[in-house]
């Protein structure tokens, strides 16, 4: 099957990038370095091409009770406007995918946008119709992930940034809120949100427009390889990676994620994680610091202090924030406490590590 | 994109390189390799005194988004491993073939499958 392409993909290569396979999608992984990307979003601003993102449109009178059915936090809480991270999870708790609700403003179509993640675009559009007609409910739901680019604009100079780029006034949105605003002459869904624990927008727009607002956004242009860098420092999840319903299932409570499931409403999964919270998890998602030399990468054990395997290792990099190993997994409860002495084998050979509180590094907004 | 291949260097199809000549010769990765790799955060390496066997492991070189194996090309006894690298592994990207080096071997057998400089650059074309 051939790979995906952004839109921009052509203009990144002339760029220098260097490209990913990443949920079906060809993706630039690294501009100039990993290290280099990492450091203009903490220090500066970066813009990241996240066009593999998916995106569906619902809307219809029964647009909100789909939207409430089929995610774990609560859209009526949600005004024009206004976003919220949720779980798709199935009748067992299991997370299916992560994902941003936004509530769009009354003139639209769609009265619903999420973003599922890349590769899960179809599956989740699958999912919305089927419970639509299972429900008997009256819901468009639209697949429109290849209508749209996406940009990620980061940093602490992001908002100036995108600002100089929009007559509108951006400032004024806060975390999770967002509006229609015309950057660079295109007319672009503006939210604050992001991925990278640092302030700044994302913005969905017309594919065909896309080489005009990226070309706007002047910074460092990123890769997927510093975005995963950035979002382990703030301990935040990568679908397939620190949750798969295939190959490692995890519900909210486990994975950390337990504040956007809101057991007051009804959506699928719902009954099994009411008994998940009544009777507590086993397991818990951690941090991880290797105290030995080495590091920690998906996939390997983590053991105790008598080197019995206890858990696994989920994601793992070398901070270039902290410049230690990080890493992130699953350990049972008895050990998720901070500081807990562990081990990880590393190429059969076991570190010295330690449980760590996450986000590594504090949230500055 | 064009990679620094120096000719008094001999290579592996891994893309380790080894100094030619008699004597105890270096052996590092080359630009191609650590441009391949990325920023370079991690090398693991042997002792001295440890022995090498031509074509096998002898360490490993991490980005921060791959682990890599490196492979030797020649047998023989590590008589230097370059400490600066467990501070300063991107040393490995800024001078793959000086400061980057890796260990210093005493050779007692070179691998039978080395590349001129000529062959290597034909590779990485």
């Amino acid at each position: 099957m051939s790979l995906r392409k952004p839109p921009l993909r052509d203009v990144h290569d002339a760029r220098g990038a260097t490209f990913t396979e990443f949920g079906g999608w060809e993706m630039p992984v690294e501009f100039d370095s990993i290290q280099d990307e990492h450091r203009a979003v903490r220090e500066e601003a970066g813009v990241f091409d996240v066009s593999h993102m998916g995106e569906i449109e619902v809307g219809g009178s029964d647009a909100e009770t789909l939207m409430q059915r089929l995610t774990t936090n609560d859209v009526t809480n949600l005004d024009a406007g206004d976003s919220q991270y949720a779980m798709i999870t199935d009748d067992e708790g299991t997370i299916l995918d992560d994902t941003v609700v936004y509530r769009l403003p009354e003139s639209e179509d769609s009265a619903f946008l999420f973003v599922p993640n890349a590769g899960h675009d179809e599956q989740m559009y699958d999912r919305w119709v089927d419970h639509r007609d299972e429900w008997d409910l009256d819901a468009t739901v639209s697949n429109v992930t290849d209508d749209y680019a996406m940009f990620a604009v980061q940093g602490p100079d992001a908002v100036d940034l995108v600002a100089d780029a929009t007559e509108e006034s951006l400032g004024d949105l806060s975390k999770f809120e967002a509006k229609y605003a015309t950057v660079a002459g295109v007319r672009c869904w503006v939210a604050r949100t992001g991925y990278t624990g640092e302030d700044g927008f994302e913005l969905l727009l017309d594919a065909d427009e896309a080489e005009t607002v990226w070309e706007a956004l002047d910074c460092q242009p990123c890769g997927l390889g510093s975005r995963d860098t950035l979002r382990m420092e703030m301990g935040f999840l990568l679908s397939g990676q620190d949750f798969d319903p295939e190959e490692d299932p995890r519900d909210p409570y486990e994975a950390g994620v337990g504040f956007t499931v809101k057991l007051d409403t009804e959506f699928v999964g719902r009954d099994a994680l009411e008994r998940v919270k009544e009777e507590g998890v086993e397991e818990e998602f951690v941090g991880i610091k290797l105290v030995d030399r080495g590091i920690a990468r998906h996939g390997y054990e983590v053991t105790d202090r008598e080197g019995e395997v206890i858990g696994e290792v989920t994601s793992g990099t070398m901070s270039p924030t902290l410049n230690e190993p990080i890493a992130l997994g699953y350990v049972p409860t008895e050990f998720a406490d901070a500081d807990t002495r562990v081990g990880v084998r590393v190429r059969g050979e076991s570190k010295k590590a330690k449980i760590a509180t996450v986000p590594f590094l504090s949230e500055k907004r | 994109m064009s990679f620094d291949v120096p000719d008094d260097r001999k290579y592996l199809e891994s893309h380790e390189w080894v100094e030619d000549g008699d004597g105890p010769v270096k052996i590092g990765i080359s630009d191609f390799a650590q441009d391949e790799l990325g920023d370079v955060v991690f090398v693991e390496l042997p002792g001295e005194g440890d022995d090498l066997a031509a074509g096998e492991e002898f360490g490993v070189v991490e980005s921060i988004k791959a682990v890599s194996d490196l492979y030797s090309p020649v047998s023989g006894e590590v008589v230097a491993v370059n400490d600066a690298l467990e501070s300063q592994p991107e040393l490995v990207n800024d001078d793959p073939f000086g400061d980057g080096w890796m260990i210093e071997v005493e050779v007692s057998e070179e691998n039978g499958d080395l590349l001129s400089a000529d062959d290597y650059r034909e590779q990485i074309e």
